[in-house]
């Protein structure tokens, strides 16, 4: 009866690990080189109950200032966590909430006083918050944990987490309290080059349970979601790739439409609506929310800094008289959208007032709020944060990488490097014929000394990779000018790496952690025999990200790879950048090995125990 | 050699077993006169059953799992949920990792629902179904016999021995005979509560997870793998566990045969020569408090309330609904019913207040308590 797996692992011998080794309380301690620059980046706005005061989260200075509505003049200025990415009132809008996605926190704002009241641990990567209406219980959306963590709302106390879509990220609670609606920015895993799939992740506050879970086909990248006040319509916004068809197609679509997918008793279903034209995009839907009277819909568009204005009506009766699926009919949408409102750079979150008639947008890229009169659909006020005055090198490659700069305004980098990471997909990129070349899409944090680029390891700098590849076969059309380009690569080039959930603040290993470890250096196997040094783990992915920055074939190439190899991936963050291998083949780190390494030659681990190979991936995931 | 013994013995009770199904037990003195004067008043119930001819998708039912209203049945063809008279089926399709479920546990918290298969183990949440094996994720087999949801801990029973995995972080710890004194890593059935964890190990008695200290246990048969009661009350029945259940701090543990109860300190355990047991072959066991408990046997459904017996099942020679109860001077009196569960080899049981729901091998019942 005892089952001993043949299983394997990569191995081999670090000698300078431990100098190498860098504590997680230093990468913590670290500040972006975009946060020391001082921009608000404001990356979602909030109107008090009341209507007189703009609540606006500035990402980079890591604080919410507090505005006056009517003018824009600053009340306060409270410092919260580090990355805030998500604020929601109390019902009774005593407190603010504030999820820190890089600190792991919420903090809990007396609005009165507008003084830190609490600072409460909130899962992995805390996104988005929202409480109940009883105000007993807290939800934080984890984009790391891919859950829902609930918190007792009186003492910040973990009660359970509730499994989310991958990636969760934002909230909404109906007006009634009656149901919180999650989405998340990651693909929930799919068989390996089928269509991504997502969803609405339902949950009934007063039980905290999921109770029910909306599909979203064809969905990647969900971001605000918002529900109607009378709870009968909600509607999210989206990404919709084609990532299964060769980039090449342009005139076929090509890689992007941008969707919103419209659900609740009102459609009776849920039904995904595209917003883009036939020879325009309106690239990274964000924001979005609904007017009091349902007679209107509003969406930000990260990617084209400007605001889209549906006519309700007019959509509810496209959709009732139009058979699905009309997502990719990009005719469709010159029946619903009255109005595209130009704003700041890379708008993002959005509040309307409580009686809808103003707008307001925040700006993240050039530290603005746009208010919009919602009665003449134009800008009325632009209200500037303090913040530097000029634009720097890095600011100006923040938005660049943020901007849709392909051929019709399709897409920019942000929509696969879905805010500065990645997306979960794998990609047909080049035109080499269907199905030719398939790459995983790779996280783009702390990129410094993983040279080359690409899967097949032929860019040698990131000037080549975002420069002539990038026009090449991504924009069809302008090139960057030197500028523009040295400046996004100086702003690529600065994405840290975000703290590693897995690894002890002090950075000492769990016996799990030490004993895969181990395995991840042996020079010797289980049998007793050495272990040739190019079937060393370390050999491959040496060095302090994991990387000798050089190709080998480690016999995970397929047959419609065209070349078998393969550039060595740094293993940074590896355990959020599933699925694994350059096409995406392994749906997990152990499938690395116990499916797609037969013959020993992406490691020696087929004489590892089971348990040996789970040390091992706990090892890996607090690289 | 020990483990070819076992084996042999329990092929032999197991043959035994069946034919006895053929006709009563003999040696026992059966009161079959309606007159219930005297006799214990034990619960009764009506079942109704379901097969395949009212919506399962099979009939062989290995597990049921009862989730306020809703229940779920562990099937040979699929995981089936009832609610508001309605069955649906997942299947493989659906992501299940396996047609064949063999074990259920509801996360109470969550209201996550966990199936452990011939192929894996699937989490159901609002309809999406997430699977873990043994090449996808950490899990130590893809046969999953046991299933028990503790905090935010999996626990697994697998045939490659014990498994948690932290919902949370995402880990998954592997228990076996490296590092556990299980000396076989069959384990059958687990049973997790938030101070001990149980383990039913097929062939290696009852093993113990304090989970303060983290550190293993493990209580054995006194008599060895002699399949000869030799010492009754001086420890663990028999090596060969199938089923655990961990409730008021006692611990209620089913072999091939007999089952054992232990309070932390003293063991008790049941045969059917000396307890109302209509059979020493147990396949599920659970706990409702200290002194109470359900057994699921080859040889149908009993239930011991602390001093007295009663058996629910087919008749084992004419399959005619019957319920029998044993007092605590061992008198047994059938009582007269009109329904018994769909069969008599039973594979589990959970509860619904007062009812019952009852896995069999012919079907799934429901046993409406009849006040």
């Amino acid at each position: 009866m005892r089952r001993r797996f043949a299983i394997a692992t990569i191995c081999a011998a670090w000698m300078c690990w431990s100098a190498l080794w860098k504590p997680a309380a230093t990468v913590n301690a670290q500040l972006s080189e975009v946060e020391q620059e001082g921009y608000a980046s404001p990356l979602e706005v909030l109107l008090s109950p009341d209507g007189a005061r703009l609540y606006v989260l500035c990402q980079d200075t890591a604080q919410v200032r507090v505005l006056e509505a009517a003018t824009g003049q600053v009340l306060q200025t409270i410092p919260v966590g580090r990355q805030p990415r998500g604020f929601s009132f109390s019902p009774d809008g005593r407190r603010l909430f504030v999820a820190n996605s890089w600190d792991d926190t919420v903090t809990v704002i007396d609005t009165q006083s507008g003084q830190v009241k609490a600072t409460w641990a909130a899962g992995f990567e805390p996104s988005s918050v929202a409480e109940d209406r009883a105000e007993k219980t807290l939800f934080v959306a984890d984009r790391i944990g891919n859950n829902v963590t609930v918190l007792d709302a009186a003492t910040g106390a973990e009660k359970l987490t509730l499994e989310a879509g991958r990636g969760a990220s934002y909230l909404a609670m109906a007006a009634d309290g009656s149901r919180l609606y999650v989405t998340h920015v990651y693909p929930n895993p799919t068989p390996h080059r089928t269509p991504p799939k997502s969803e609405i992740t339902v949950i009934d506050p007063g039980r905290a349970q999921v109770v029910d879970r909306l599909l979203l086909p064809n969905i990647a990248g969900v971001f605000h979601v918002a529900i109607s006040r009378d709870g009968k319509l909600g509607v999210a916004a989206e990404l919709h790739p084609k990532n299964l068809v060769p980039l090449a197609h342009v005139e076929h679509g090509w890689a992007f439409v941008d969707t919103l997918t419209v659900f609740g008793a009102d459609v009776g279903r849920s039904v995904e609506v595209p917003l883009d034209e036939l020879d325009r995009y309106y690239a990274y839907s964000f924001g979005v929310a609904i007017a009091p009277d349902k007679s209107r819909i509003y969406v930000t568009h990260g990617g084209s800094d400007c605001v889209t204005v549906i006519d309700t009506k007019k959509m509810l009766a496209y959709i009732r008289e139009h058979p699905e699926p009309f997502a990719e009919d990009l005719s469709a949408s010159a029946n619903y959208v009255v109005g595209r409102i130009a704003v700041g750079k890379n708008p993002r979150g959005a509040a309307l007032s409580r009686d809808g008639a103003k707008f307001y947008v925040a700006n993240r890229l050039d530290d603005t709020i746009s208010v919009i009169d919602t009665r003449a659909n134009r800008v009325t006020q632009t209200i500037k944060l303090a913040g530097p005055e000029k634009v720097s090198a890095l600011r100006r490659g923040e938005q660049t990488f943020y901007k849709a700069y392909s051929f019709q305004g399709q897409f920019g980098c942000s929509n696969c490097h879905i805010d500065s990471t990645f997306d979960g997909l794998q990609w047909d990129l080049e035109p080499d014929g269907f199905g030719r070349d398939i790459v995983d899409n790779r996280l783009i944090e702390d990129l410094r000394g993983t040279e080359p680029f690409k899967w097949n390891g032929g860019n040698p700098t990131l000037v080549k990779e975002c420069g002539i590849r990038t026009e090449m076969y991504f924009w069809r059309s302008q090139n960057y000018d030197d500028r523009t380009l040295t400046d996004l690569v100086l702003y690529i080039r600065s994405l840290p790496s975000r703290p590693n959930r897995w690894r002890a603040a002090n950075g000492v290993l769990t016996p799990a952690q030490e004993r895969g470890r181990a395995v991840f250096y042996r020079t010797i196997d289980k049998l007793g025999q050495p272990i040739p040094q190019s079937n060393q783990c370390g050999y491959c992915h040496s060095g302090p990200k994991g990387t000798s920055q050089k190709s080998f074939d480690v016999g995970t190439g397929k047959p419609t790879d065209n070349s078998g190899l393969l550039d060595t991936p740094q293993l940074m963050s590896l355990a959020l950048t599933a699925p694994y291998l350059h096409d995406g083949s392994a749906k997990s780190l152990e499938e690395i090995w116990t499916v797609y390494n037969p013959h020993d030659r992406h490691g020696r681990t087929n004489d590892l125990t089971k348990d040996e190979l789970n040390d091992l991936v706990e090892y890996l995931r607090t690289r | 050699m020990k483990k070819a013994a076992i084996v042999g013995v329990l092929l032999a009770v197991g043959a035994m077993g069946l034919a006895a199904q053929t006709s009563a037990r003999p040696g026992r003195k059966i009161h079959a006169d309606t007159q219930t004067q005297g006799v214990p008043a034990m619960p009764r119930f009506r079942f109704e059953n379901f097969t395949t001819a009212n919506g399962l998708p099979d009939d062989h039912v290995f597990a049921v799992l009862v989730d306020g209203d809703r229940v779920w049945a562990g099937t040979n063809n699929g995981l089936a949920e009832y609610e508001n008279g309605q069955w649906k089926t997942y299947t493989t399709a659906d992501g299940l990792a396996h047609r064949a479920v063999l074990s259920l546990a509801l996360d109470k918290r969550t209201g996550d629902v966990w199936a452990g298969t011939m192929g894996g183990l699937s989490r159901i949440s609002a309809g999406r179904i997430d699977s873990y094996t043994q090449l996808n994720s950490g899990l130590s087999n893809d046969v999953v016999y046991g299933v028990s949801i503790e905090g935010e801990n999996v626990w697994v029973a697998t045939a490659a021995g014990a498994c948690r995995l932290n919902t949370r972080t995402g880990e998954w710890s592997l228990y076996n005979e490296r590092n556990t004194p299980m000396t076989e890593i069959w384990a059958y059935g687990v049973s997790a509560a938030p101070d001990k964890v149980y383990y039913a190990i097929w062939g290696s008695g009852l093993l113990e997870f304090n989970q303060k200290t983290g550190v293993w246990d493990k209580y054995d048969d006194p008599d060895g793998e002699n399949e000869i009661v030799l010492l009754k009350d001086q420890g663990l029945i028999h090596e060969i566990v199938t089923s655990v259940s961990y409730v008021d701090g006692v611990v209620w543990a089913a072999t091939y045969f007999g089952a054992s109860h232990y309070d932390g300190r003293y063991w008790h355990n049941f045969l059917t020569k000396d307890s109302g047991l209509p059979s020493n072959f147990i396949n599920f066991i659970k706990g409702v408090d200290r002194n109470r408990a359900w057994f699921c046997t080859d040889k149908g459904l009993a239930y011991y309330d602390g001093t007295n017996w009663a058996v629910y099942r087919p008749a084992l020679d004419i399959g005619k609904p019957e319920m029998m109860v044993r007092d605590a001077q061992a008198r047994v009196t059938q009582i007269p019913v009109e329904t018994a569960p769909a069969h008599n080899y039973v594979l589990g049981i959970d509860f619904q207040g007062r009812d019952l729901w009852v896995a069999t091998a012919k079907g799934l019942s429901h046993g409406v308590y009849q006040p």
